[in-house]
């Protein structure tokens, strides 16, 4: 198993937010773009936080650690790591919003419904694809993927396979 | 009354069944065409402002965009064209001189698209590219005179005299002068990794040689320009070769102007002038007033660099291009660069870059024909630039007598320009040509590079393919070689110009 | 019996011991002592479980299979009852056991403080630390149909209790020694938005600067309470939750070196080889404090464990230390500290407050590091400043962005940025 991660190069960010759309997209219910942002109920709400200032921005999500510190520290075994893949993946039914995931990570990607008191959105490198969808449609390929080594992943090749 | 309003060249149209809001389009444009109302959740777009570069059509993720000529009219009239109508009324509004990117957009005569090539049919076999090696390598420098030689022990010939020093490119296109200051570092970067991977060679303009770039310089012709922006020693050492610029196809005649508000720090230090400063380059060399002066001047260089490196001169394409190139090559230079009316900038008066100067077709021919009647053509490589579109016309320019060609407009599209022609705004979309950090992120050199090859390797293949159609599996073959071009619908004149026979007459 | 791996304490230190130690080796036996009669579940939960908002079986910490997986043989309701350091022996109330390497993880040990008339055997009386504990207060409310609660301790356990009983439609006095509510957590303005939070959502009085006296009894049941004030208040349920102490009972009678807690190394080692403790029970090294204190909260308890079972193991892992952390979501606000939210010789630090109806922010800095936080309201990225703590980053060139609301890792020196930002792993 290959853990797989994305790589993060700020120079190249544009500031453009597609990440954050196609992230939206891929995990609504029809995953057509057009649609999902229509039907504003199911809309789901992206990993991704984006920063800018001036001319610096950069998408970021989760980073799946290796000793992620908000799997260690979850109260429900809500955020737990995929035997297979080995992401970092929550599961909402558990959670109870104790926040323990939001105080344990450095660098604080995960997101709060203050109504539901849940983790609403957490990256899970899209794990139903071989593909993560913001990597594929960064305009510029500030977001690249990663194996194990450092190595790049060309999206050409992994979707073809 | 005597103002009239802006007029909009482009028509933006949403079609509102595909736009999402995400607002892409309003983050991303440097004219603040787009702009998003939080009350409507509406996009509302300025027509006017919208420069026609393309770049919001193309990330919009639901491609939702599309960029269309204004169909706002006036009457259908041959001479007073839309254009230049709205020039004058422009003027009369500013009473300044109209400035442009680019190059000349005027329907001149291209020769290009009235010269054909030649197949092998019957009386000499076709090669096949895919099979047989083809040698596309070029040689770029003073040539000499004769070739002696003498016989080694084992019977091995060996090269008796010294050769002066020569550019090898592994393609007869390198990338045009665009200096950095009217593009982006990241372009240069594009530039030189796409030149150094392919083999092939890039040029500095006269905005110096930033040191980010020095990986590359071992592939950069560096220019010594009338400015004499970043020359310095080490500048001149690093370089593959030196080309002293007497003028571009864009604008003969006139010098430059980077206005100080564009001379940052990096500039400010690439260029070795004064932060903030306007960065003049004057009309003539102020040191360059003879052909004397300019022999002087090459053997400076030459001799500043130990004669390792060859050193040429840019010219502008004008009326008496032939005699001025050949004064050139006897004054000592390595390779003559001819621009012509095609030529692009990142400024230029539109008055000038419009009418001032010659097609590099005419230009080429004239240059070579001349060389050869006076017995000096191997003393200096022509290369020609100012235009060139497709691998047709790179293989038209070497028949008529080019050892290689420049391209630098087609290159920039390569990289995303869409030819808007506002270069002059420095709010080039495509992070191209503006320094503005919000805007160069966007070009990211690794994708730049990536592209450029792409292209390098796309026009070989299809040299390759023509060379083989016409049955030659060199180059050199066809260098100068005007039997392998006809005219279609060119008159006496222009076929006696450019030496070549009309379609249908035979050897 | 013999065994080569014995950890003491099925909780958050005892687990990650196991997955600490089966990181490493698959193979060597392992037996985990537990005093209590089920598997792992996960502690802080037991006021959600009292409440009724979760259900006995979603306790669970790492599901069913998870000893088996891991090749962990568990004793139930085993009590350790004392250790023979020299024969590497432990006394259990079921037998003996001989280890090669043992983990001592028995956690903390309610408070239970001087109260005139208390007895064991006075029905009603409760702690709030186990699920066992939860199901007995469960039961009782329901059997005696229970229609209020009386609290002593304002702590985090008594807050998460009262809400407990709250859900459960008990009225509910909480009695705290303090001049506020989450003392040893939260300075006074946060305290204050909390308890008026509290009163304002619930029927729940707040009594501070006060504690019981003296309780009385009927029938074998408490049925009222006097206060050190002079209050009295008539009840039939009354909860302890004063404190924790560390359950370092076992080694009283060992080498074993122990202060408050046990005390251990950067290993989790403590002055006796091959003996390790971890948790609520051992005295690791506190970062900000720059000494050895007891942390009783689960991220120490983890890593902790974790570390001490690399180690028994034969890897090599080392504690670099950690700091009080917590994240509570109570009277409706959700709430995250971090290290020193309440300096008392404020001469020493700098702190910036940011208060408006929405949220309470404070950041307290000392050396021109952030020493500790509060979150109250808005918590969002607040975990960037737990990082920002532990890697005692200098603030001192952004330090004006650090209340804004978009606070993100823009501000932050590109060095640790992409340090934390590239490759792999968060080194914790």
């Amino acid at each position: 198993m290959k853990p797989k991660r994305i790589l993060i190069r700020e120079e190249y960010c544009i500031g453009c937010r597609l990440c954050e759309v196609f992230c939206i997209t891929q995990h609504s219910p029809s995953k057509d773009i057009i649609r999902t942002y229509r039907e504003k109920d199911t809309k789901p709400v992206s990993g991704i936080y984006f920063e800018e200032k001036g001319a610096l921005s950069f998408a970021i999500q989760c980073r799946h650690c290796d000793e992620a510190p908000c799997v260690e520290n979850c109260l429900t075994g809500a955020m737990h790591r995929d035997k297979e893949t080995g992401n970092v993946l929550h599961n909402k039914d558990r959670c109870v919003g104790c926040w323990m995931c939001v105080m344990s990570c450095p660098l604080g990607v995960i997101k709060i419904d203050y109504k539901e008191k849940k983790v609403v959105s957490k990256c899970d490198l899209c794990i139903d694809r071989e593909f993560p969808a913001c990597v594929e449609h960064c305009p510029n390929e500030a977001i690249i993927l990663v194996d194990g080594k450092g190595e790049r992943i060309e999206k050409e090749k992994e979707l073809k396979k | 009354m005597a103002k009239a309003k802006n007029i909009s060249e482009f028509v933006i149209e949403r079609d509102m069944n595909k736009c999402i809001r995400c607002q892409a389009c309003v983050r991303v444009c440097a004219n603040d065409v787009h702009k998003y109302d939080e009350d409507t959740g509406d996009i509302i777009s300025d027509n006017v402002m919208c420069a026609g570069c393309h770049f919001c059509e193309d990330i919009c993720p639901t491609g939702a965009l599309t960029i269309k000529r204004n169909p706002s009219d006036t009457r259908k009239n041959a001479n007073w064209s839309r254009d230049y109508i709205y020039r004058i009324v422009k003027q009369a509004s500013t009473g300044g001189i109209l400035l442009t990117g680019m190059g000349n957009d005027r329907p001149y005569k291209n020769y290009f698209e009235h010269i054909v090539l030649n197949a092998a049919q019957v009386t000499n076999p076709s090669i096949d590219p895919l099979r047989e090696p083809m040698e596309l390598r070029t040689f770029i420098g003073s040539k000499p005179d004769r070739v002696i030689c003498t016989k080694g022990k084992d019977e091995r010939c060996f090269l008796k005299q010294h050769l002066p020093p020569l550019l090898e490119l592994e393609v007869p296109v390198m990338f045009s002068a665009m200096s950095f200051g009217s593009i982006s570092l990241n372009a240069c970067k594009s530039l030189a990794k796409a030149a150094s991977d392919a083999g092939i060679y890039w040029n500095t303009g006269e905005g110096g040689l930033h040191r980010d770039l020095y990986p590359y310089a071992d592939r950069a012709i560096v220019q010594v320009a009338s400015g004499r922006f970043g020359v310095n020693v080490e500048y001149l050492e690093k370089a593959a070769a030196v080309e002293i610029k007497i003028g571009q196809g864009a604008k003969p005649g006139i010098g430059g102007h980077l206005p100080g508000e564009k001379v940052s720090s990096e500039i400010s230090l690439t260029r070795m002038i004064p932060e903030g400063s306007d960065a003049i380059s004057p009309a003539p060399h102020h040191d360059i007033y003879s052909i004397e002066d300019l022999r002087q001047l090459i053997f400076a260089i030459k001799e500043a660099t130990s004669y390792k490196k060859p050193v040429g001169v840019k010219i502008a394409a004008v009326h008496n291009v032939a005699p001025i190139a050949s004064g050139i090559v006897r004054a000592g230079a390595d390779f003559v660069t001819i621009d012509g009316i095609r030529g692009g900038t990142g400024a230029a008066p539109v008055v000038i870059r419009d009418n001032v100067g010659i097609p590099i077709e005419i230009a080429v021919a004239v240059v070579d024909q001349r060389l050869r009647e006076e017995g000096i053509r191997n003393q200096a490589s022509i290369i020609a630039a100012g235009g060139f579109k497709t691998s047709a016309d790179v293989m038209k320019a070497i028949a008529l007598g080019a050892d290689a060609v420049y391209i630098g407009t087609a290159a920039l599209i390569a990289l995303g320009c869409h030819v808007c022609q506002k270069c002059y705004t420095g709010k080039c979309n495509w992070g191209i040509a503006t320094q503005d950090p919000y805007l160069t992120r966007r070009l990211n050199p690794e994708i730049g590079a990536k592209r450029l090859s792409n292209l390098l390797r796309a026009w070989s293949l299809e040299i390759k393919e023509m060379l083989g159609g016409m049955g030659i599996n060199a180059i050199e073959s066809l260098r100068g070689n005007r039997e392998q071009l006809r005219a279609v619908g060119l008159t006496e004149t222009e076929l006696r110009i450019l030496g070549i026979k009309h379609a249908g007459e035979a050897w | 019996m013999k065994t080569d791996y014995l950890i003491i304490g099925n909780s958050v230190a005892g687990i990650n011991c196991i997955e600490g130690i089966r990181g490493i080796d698959r193979k060597g036996g392992l037996i985990v002592i537990s005093e209590e009669d089920c598997p792992d579940y996960s502690r802080p939960l037991i006021s959600y479980y009292l409440g009724g908002r979760i259900e006995e079986k979603s306790l669970s910490l790492k599901g069913n299979d998870f000893y088996n997986e891991n090749n962990a043989d568990v004793l139930y309701e085993t009590v350790a009852l004392g250790i023979d350091v020299e024969k590497r022996k432990v006394f259990t109330n079921k037998g003996e056991i001989e280890f090669n390497k043992l983990l001592i993880a028995t956690g903390g040990k309610p408070v239970m403080p001087e109260i005139e008339g208390y007895s064991e055997d006075i029905k009603g009386i409760f702690t709030f630390t186990s699920l066992s504990d939860a199901r007995k207060l469960k039961n009782y409310i329901e059997e005696r149909k229970c229609r209020e609660g009386v609290i002593l301790g304002g702590g985090l356990i008594g807050l998460k209790c009262a809400e407990g009983l709250i859900d459960k439609g008990l009225k509910v006095y909480i009695i705290e020694m303090a001049d506020r509510l989450l003392s040893m957590t939260l300075d006074r303005d946060a305290s204050e938005i909390i308890e008026k939070g509290l009163k304002e959502r619930s029927d729940c009085k707040v009594l501070k600067g006060d504690t019981i006296k003296r309780i009385d009894y009927k029938n074998g049941v408490i049925f009222r309470i006097s206060l050190m004030s002079g209050r009295e208040i008539e009840t039939e349920l009354l909860v302890i939750a004063v404190g924790v102490r560390p359950n370092i009972a076992l080694v009283k009678e060992t080498p074993v070196k122990y202060n408050r807690g046990i005390l251990v190394d950067k290993h989790m080692r403590t002055n006796i080889p091959d003996i390790y403790a971890a948790g609520d029970v051992a005295e690791g090294k506190d970062m900000l404090m720059d000494r050895n204190t007891v942390i009783a909260i689960w991220p120490v308890a983890a890593r902790q464990g974790k570390i001490a079972g690399i180690n028994m193991a034969g890897g090599s892992a080392i504690y670099n230390g950690l700091f009080p952390m917590n994240a509570v979501d109570i009277a409706g606000y959700p709430v995250i500290s971090f290290g020193i939210t309440n300096p008392v010789d404020v001469d020493k630090y700098e702190i910036m407050v940011k208060k408006d109806e929405e949220e309470y922010k404070k950041i307290v800095i000392r050396d021109n590091r952030i020493v500790g936080c509060i979150f109250l309201g808005k918590i969002d990225r607040s975990g960037i400043f737990q990082g920002l703590i532990r890697h005692k980053v200098d603030i001192s060139r952004f330090k004006d962005s650090l209340l804004d609301d978009d606070f993100g890792l823009l501000v932050l020196p590109a060095e640790y940025r992409k340090h934390m930002v590239r490759g792999e792993g968060v080194e914790v």
